[in-house]
């Protein structure tokens, strides 16, 4: 237990924990200190100079974020002084920042704004220095406008913390600047992390808005939609609902008022990949061969594999994530099902993750010539769609998802959160290899937010060592210590590029912090813990796809759920006009 | 003896600018419970116009490493950098490592630019090879280099403690004295010298119509002839200008080319403040109001004393030469 402290904000005293910030303890206690470099993922940079307080006996005032409190501080947060201090401060911010608030993220939620209402800030006051800053593109999936970079730095951390450090701080004239690398082996994974950490919005996906219609208008076409799983405890944040609040059946009738003919979930196509992977599980630890086999259901991490740890690529399970075995059954199976020409068959995916739009178009995820997944739209996206739509989400009656890829098992839910995929994988994996029914489906050790957790399994004889990663930066910290044999013996290691998974991932509601990644996380086992089915291999579909389709097409199985990897070079980071 | 206690009784005062108690910081530094400290001299003079550090490396180097082996002394479980300016580790290197020979110094050269000298800066740049400033308080005597106690002191501070553990201190400080004076360069006077007698007794007081920059060439305040008889605050530099021949305008964009370039650009005010002041000069539209507040959160709010000071010379400089009505 902490040790308990008294001291006094602006007049009224409060007993605190002692080892608190002044941040965290207003924060708590609902006093109201603007703040726009702090995030609660990150270190304290306070080089924002916003969340100035006094306190009596100093000098000066003292940054909130930076300050712990003490026994008997005297903390006044509000004053003509403070006042006037924010508020230059706050329009220098502006003068950096060009407000294109009708298409931005934060989608007229942002800090910046509330604070420009709250302190009467002449927004204008000083010429935007930086308008004629460029937009740059990396890939095709991310955007950094530096026209609207307030130079907080955040971003250049958290690419940091990823393992990334494509972002870097870079001196031009005699102003430093937030700049992409130009090196030629640091390359931005997409993981969109920069998108949910900057208070500004100078990040974005590319079409984050202006061609977000453009997937539904597909003359002639049947629009299919896919949802991941981590979606139904996300979206509702987008719409004031509870942090976490699952929205299943809203989000199916969201779907389908927004156009789409078909809506399925892809959890089913979790189940899929689970399948897949736990009988490779099962294969190379027979043949003790690749090991350990490494999960690459998230595009981000497989890229970083491929470009950074190339040598690791053959262990990458071969396993097609959920939304492209999906999608490839969409236009293979339910295509042929119902009689429908698959080339007719345009599959939308709502993504948690802006990586995904970087997945589908890799080649090898396509199916018989054709895209598995033809667009993605982010969480974001989508609920801004219905926004623009006018669809009033919270008011909306649930509905029920359409026949064949209704009905996940629990497994293919979890899949949203860190560990998701190694408990799924080892509730089938175990009982292929000991023939055994496993008892005990619930796999606590490698839940939750810890940065890599490491578990031991008894399977039949023998225990096998795995590892669960969420963060990219912390897969970089295990394989650096597997590459230096300071860490071995594992049989499998999940990653996730995004803290908490997919639950946090680049394309999910602003803002994302630990305590909600946490909540949405949770729902997802709560939705887990009261299904029937729990085991990938259970579900009837997987079994009856598996039973009257891939055995007697085994070449096209290979095809829907396998794919492979190569080095790759660097991706394309281009200044737009 | 106990050299802290000298420092205290010779009331020596840091002579980096800030003008902190020397006795303090290094006590502070020998109290903290820790079993490695560090202790920096700091050789990494940047303030333009100033070169006192420079001229006591080259004529008093053996009493600035006494001064050094006297913290080694006073402060258990210690090692030493001595932090130096490029130039001037190619200038002295030689000579101060044979001076500090068989003691635990290590001469290092200076990262990064102007505010590389700035002390959590350098801690900063020894642990890691950027200059970039760190949040205070922790200050760095209680978590410096590689989070250890951290004594950062200036080179003339520890020339001071060596002066004093031979016994020969006598209350002398340096003074550079540059621009349009008679007599430029370094001058020994005493430590409680007014800045008028100090130009008096270097024959240096204009007979012209002048003001001075004092404290530093960049950070220095603005003083008008009648202002002279305070000591300085900051750097021991005093720099005359001849009032008649000195465009105001072009000086303080001279200074707020130096700040544009030389500050981190990390914090708010200091990044966008300095940038808009520059702005403001170059028009030369000197809007009251608009430096009034730019002024303030330089002031009052900025991460590192770059910031904090870097208002200074603009401010005194608008109002003593009346160049802006408005205000």
């Amino acid at each position: 237990m902490q040790k308990k402290i008294s001291i006094t904000i602006n007049n009224k005293k409060y007993r605190v924990d002692g080892d608190k910030t002044i941040l965290e303890v207003c924060k708590e206690n609902r006093i109201d200190i603007p703040a726009l470099c702090y995030h609660s993922d990150l270190d304290i940079k306070a080089n924002c100079r916003m969340c100035l307080v006094k306190i009596e006996g100093e000098i000066g005032f003292k940054t909130a974020c930076s300050t712990k409190v003490c026994d008997k501080m005297n903390i006044t947060t509000e004053s003509k002084e403070i006042t006037r201090a924010r508020k230059i401060n706050l329009e220098l911010i502006f003068s950096q920042h060009k407000e294109e608030c009708f298409d931005c993220v934060w989608n007229y939620n942002c800090e910046l704004l509330r604070l420009a209402k709250k302190y009467k800030v002449k927004i204008n006051r000083f010429q935007d220095r930086k308008t004629k800053y460029p937009v740059y593109r990396f890939g095709n999936v991310i955007e950094f406008d530096s026209s609207k970079c307030i130079d907080c730095r955040n971003c250049v951390e958290v690419c940091h913390n990823q393992g990334v450090d494509f972002l870097e701080v870079k001196e031009r004239g005699s102003l430093f600047q937030v700049l992409p690398s130009y090196k030629k082996n640091i390359d931005c994974i997409y993981c969109g992390q920069c998108i949910t950490h900057c208070p500004a919005g100078a990040f974005e996906t590319k079409d984050e808005f202006e061609n977000i219609e453009r997937p539904l208008k597909r003359k002639g076409k049947i629009l299919v939609a896919q949802f991941a799983p981590s979606i139904r405890s996300s979206i509702g944040e987008e719409f004031g609902m509870k942090e976490g609040k699952i929205v299943t059946g809203k989000l199916v009738a969201a779907l389908r008022k927004a156009g789409f003919d078909k809506v399925f979930d892809t959890s089913v196509g979790a189940d899929f990949t689970t399948v897949t992977e736990a009988e490779e599980v099962v294969e190379r630890i027979k043949q003790d061969r690749n090991l350990p086999i490494l999960t690459s259901c998230c595009p981000s991490w497989v890229k970083y594999v491929e470009q950074r740890y190339p040598e690791f690529i053959p262990n990458l399970s071969s396993a097609r994530s959920p939304q492209t075995i999906l999608g490839a059954l969409i236009k293979t199976y339910w295509a042929q099902e119902n009689n429908i020409n698959p080339e007719k068959i345009y599959v939308v995916s709502i993504m948690p993750c802006t990586s995904k739009k970087y997945e589908i178009e890799r080649p090898q995820m396509k199916i018989q010539g054709m895209k598995s997944v033809d667009y993605v739209l982010t969480t974001r996206e989508f609920a801004r769609l219905l926004m623009k739509k006018k669809i009033d989400f919270t008011k909306l009656e649930s509905e029920k998802l359409d026949a064949m890829f209704d009905s996940p098992s629990g497994a293919g839910i979890i899949y949203g959160a860190t560990g998701g995929v190694m408990e799924s994988a080892f509730r089938t994996a175990f009982e292929k290899l000991t023939g055994e029914t496993l008892q005990k489906v619930d796999f606590k050790e490698i839940r939750g937010m810890k940065d890599i957790k490491e578990a031991e399994v008894k399977i039949g004889s023998g225990v096998k060592k795995i590892a669960v990663v969420n963060g990219l930066g912390n897969a970089k910290k295990l394989f650096d210590d597997i590459r230096a044999g300071k860490r071995y013996g594992y049989a499998c290691i999940e990653v996730m590029a995004c803290p908490g998974g997919c639950i946090g991932g680049g394309g999910q509601p602003i803002p994302t912090d630990e305590k909600i990644r946490i909540k949405r996380a949770e729902s997802l086992y709560s939705i887990d813990r009261q299904k029937k089915v729990r085991k990938a291999h259970e579900n009837p579909i997987v079994k009856r796809i598996y039973r009257n389709y891939f055995s007697k097409n085994q070449e096209l199985a290979r095809e829907i759920l396998h794919t492979s990897y190569s080095r790759k070079p660097k991706g394309s980071v281009r200044k737009l006009d | 003896m106990d050299i802290i206690k000298e420092l205290k009784r010779h009331d020596i005062l840091g002579r980096s600018g800030s003008g902190f108690p020397a006795h303090l910081k290094w006590q502070m530094v020998k109290n903290c419970n820790a079993s490695q400290k560090f202790i920096v001299c700091n050789g990494s003079e940047g303030e333009p116009k100033n070169y006192k550090d420079k001229y006591i490396l080259k004529k008093y180097p053996e009493y600035v490493v006494e001064g050094i082996k006297q913290a080694l002394l006073a402060i258990p479980n210690s090692t030493a950098f001595f932090y130096l300016r490029k130039d001037y580790y190619r200038k002295f290197g030689r000579k101060l490592r044979k001076l500090s020979w068989g003691c635990d110094i290590e001469i290092t050269k200076k990262i990064g630019r102007y505010l590389g000298g700035e002390e959590t800066t350098i801690c900063e740049a020894i642990e890691t090879g950027t200059a970039e400033p760190r949040i205070k308080p922790p200050y760095p005597a209680q978590k410096g280099i590689l989070g250890c106690p951290t004594l950062v002191s200036n080179v003339e501070t520890f020339y001071c403690a060596g002066k004093i553990a031979r016994g020969e201190y006598k209350g002398e400080r340096f003074y550079t004295i540059e621009g349009g004076a008679k007599k430029r360069g370094v001058f020994k006077a005493s430590k409680d010298a007014t800045i008028k007698q100090i130009l008096e007794e270097t024959n240096n007081l204009p007979k012209f119509d002048f003001f001075v920059q004092a404290g530093g060439g960049a950070m220095g305040e603005i003083l008008l002839p009648k202002e002279l008889d305070k000591q300085i605050e900051g750097i021991g530099c005093i720099v005359v200008f001849n009032r008649k021949k000195t465009d105001p305008i072009k000086l303080m964009k001279q200074w707020a080319a130096f700040f544009l370039a030389e500050n981190c650009d990390k914090c708010t005010p200091c990044r966008e403040g300095i940038y808009r002041i520059n702005e403001i000069i170059s028009k030369k539209e000197l809007d009251g109001k608009t430096l009034d507040d730019l002024f303030f959160v330089l002031e009052k709010t900025s991460l590192c004393p770059l910031g904090k000071n870097a208002f200074r010379p603009f401010e005194t400089l608008i109002k003593k030469l009346g160049l802006c009505r408005k205000r």
